[in-house]
């Protein structure tokens, strides 16, 4: 018997050894499954803002890989918070320094009084390619602001049916008329941008503070002064900021992730506010603001005295062109 | 009044998606739409864990900060609802939500969503409880029936937990105790502000 164990004693010592070695492996089945478990609050930890905790999952949309997103908080509260109060602020702030503007310096009038002739300031293509971007422009602001403020200021009023109905439209509107919009800006950025161009006569209009301020300055200017480059450029470079992000934000599949649409968002919204504040501006000094500046837009006619006031070399260049022409330009019998 | 959560505990959680199937079936979710998805984290890796993940019904939900219309509003039960007849389907929500819970019948290019559907938590909308025009819109109002949701009432392995916050912690605080490990109630912290302590 016990030869017969001697004579098998290496094939039990195999199968021992196999056992001490298989032993740990199987303690190792048994242990705590807790210890290598993925916790949230570590997944949480290693995130930057923006990001997911993600994995995989049996839903064709890949978004729905994405479990928690903590940065969309952010988002949220960066809509609530600091946008809103950039639109309150340049939007209230713009109103206040009018208001304090008018009362102060007044109505700026024709100095020489009207003189009854006129100059052509813009001709038909000029006035449809600023009333196309004006109209759309207010349509776009009221409806972008509606999205911001609507729900505080006219939700109490008209209650939540109509409301919503308001809002509806408005986000149809907002969407259709932003190609035009973008048609307009075009338009206009190819009729004027000659004429925009920064010169030397703008840093001795600026140097004067446009005149503004005091009366009976009127710094010299071409067809368009400083502060009329100022609003140009303002609102090219602040257009086409509003329709990349605007494309972007209609076409979510282009912005690319979430967190790039929110961006988008944020700077349409912000660029929005600043941009209408601007335009508050430029639609005082249009119209109530001035004496005769109606009128550029309106008949494309402008009184010479205005001109000669507030577009000085402006006036010569007409003047120059107009003599220099064969035969001079129709005078009127006197 | 209950405040309404729901907990996945996601060592319980086997991946079956018989959540997601009995969801959409309950209250008839068109295609597309997911109202409850399972994630599968580290899947294939050593510590893999699957988490059933809906809308969690925030406190101070960001959707409803964000929205232009403000579509949503809160049951007494804490439940994050909205109306379908208000929602103009701009998509602000979907960007705040750090769940992804809100959901369209369509794409999204253009503005041409469609209404917002999220989980109701059961509890159906701002419509008369139980009604034909209810269903519709939102799917079964089980909440007014006295039951809970049912993805959490089907669940196999009773991973997911519906409803008071207080009892649904205590029942998973207990486990986590009674088995020793827990890999935490997620979305609790981002949720609520707060997680369950152990």
């Amino acid at each position: 018997m016990i030869k017969a164990i001697m004579a098998r004693m290496p094939a039990i010592l195999a199968v021992l050894v196999l056992f001490a070695f298989a032993a740990p492996e199987l303690s190792a089945q048994q242990i705590n499954p807790t210890a290598s478990a993925v916790q949230e609050e570590q997944l949480m930890r290693a995130l930057q803002s923006g990001e997911a905790v993600s994995g995989r999952v049996t839903i064709v949309d890949p978004r729905a890989a994405d479990l928690i997103k903590p940065g969309n908080k952010n988002w949220a509260a960066d809509h609530g918070g600091m946008v809103k109060t950039i639109n309150i602020v340049a939007i209230l702030g713009i109103l206040a320094v009018l208001v304090a503007f008018y009362l102060i310096r007044g109505k700026i009038r024709i100095e020489g009084g009207f003189s009854g002739r006129t100059i052509q300031r813009f001709n038909a293509i000029e006035r449809f390619g600023h009333w196309l971007l004006a109209a759309t422009f207010i349509v776009l602001a009221l409806t972008g602001l509606n999205l911001l403020f609507g729900r505080a200021l006219i939700l109490p009023l008209v209650g939540e049916g109509a409301f919503g109905t308001i809002s509806a439209w408005g986000k149809i509107a907002h969407n259709y008329l932003a190609w035009p919009f973008m048609l307009a800006l075009v338009i206009v950025f190819v009729a004027w941008v000659i004429h925009n161009l920064p010169s030397r006569t703008d840093v001795e209009w600026i140097k004067q503070g446009g005149g503004l301020f005091k009366k009976g300055v009127h710094p010299p200017a071409k067809k368009f002064n400083a502060g009329q480059k100022a609003i140009f450029w303002s609102v090219i470079i602040g257009g086409v900021a509003l329709s990349w992000t605007g494309v972007m934000l209609l076409f979510p599949e282009w912005a690319g992730s979430s967190s790039d649409w929110q961006f988008y968002q944020v700077i349409h919204a912000i660029v929005a506010g600043v941009l209408t504040a601007i335009i508050i501006a430029h639609i005082y000094i249009g119209s109530v603001g001035m004496e005769g500046a109606f009128d550029a837009m309106g008949t494309g006619q402008v009184d010479e005295n205005w001109a000669r006031e507030h577009h000085s070399l402006w006036v010569e260049e007409v003047k120059a062109r107009e003599n220099a022409a064969p035969g001079g330009a129709a005078q009127p019998a006197e | 009044m209950a405040r309404m959560k729901f907990l996945c505990d996601a060592d319980r959680c086997i991946e079956c998606n018989a959540c997601v199937t009995a969801c959409k079936n309950e209250h008839e979710v068109p295609w597309g739409i997911n109202r409850r998805r399972v994630v599968t984290i580290n899947d294939g890796l050593p510590g893999e864990r699957s988490v059933s993940m809906a809308c969690m019904h925030c406190t101070d939900a960001p959707c409803a900060a964000v929205c232009p219309v403000n579509c949503f509003y809160t049951t007494a039960d804490a439940v994050v609802l909205h109306s379908k007849d208000t929602c103009i389907g701009c998509g602000y929500c979907f960007y705040a939500c750090p769940f992804g819970a809100p959901q369209y019948p369509r794409v999204g290019n253009f503005g041409t969503r469609g209404k917002m559907d999220k989980c109701t938590y059961c509890a159906g909308g701002p419509e008369a409880d139980m009604t034909q025009a209810e269903y519709v819109k939102y799917g079964a109002n089980r909440l007014a029936e006295g039951k809970l949701p049912l993805c959490a009432e089907m669940c196999s392995t009773k991973a997911l937990l519906a409803g008071d916050g207080d009892i649904i912690a205590d029942i998973y605080r207990e486990r986590v105790v009674t088995r020793g490990y827990g890999s935490g109630a997620w979305g609790w912290r981002t949720a609520y502000g707060e997680t369950v302590s152990v």
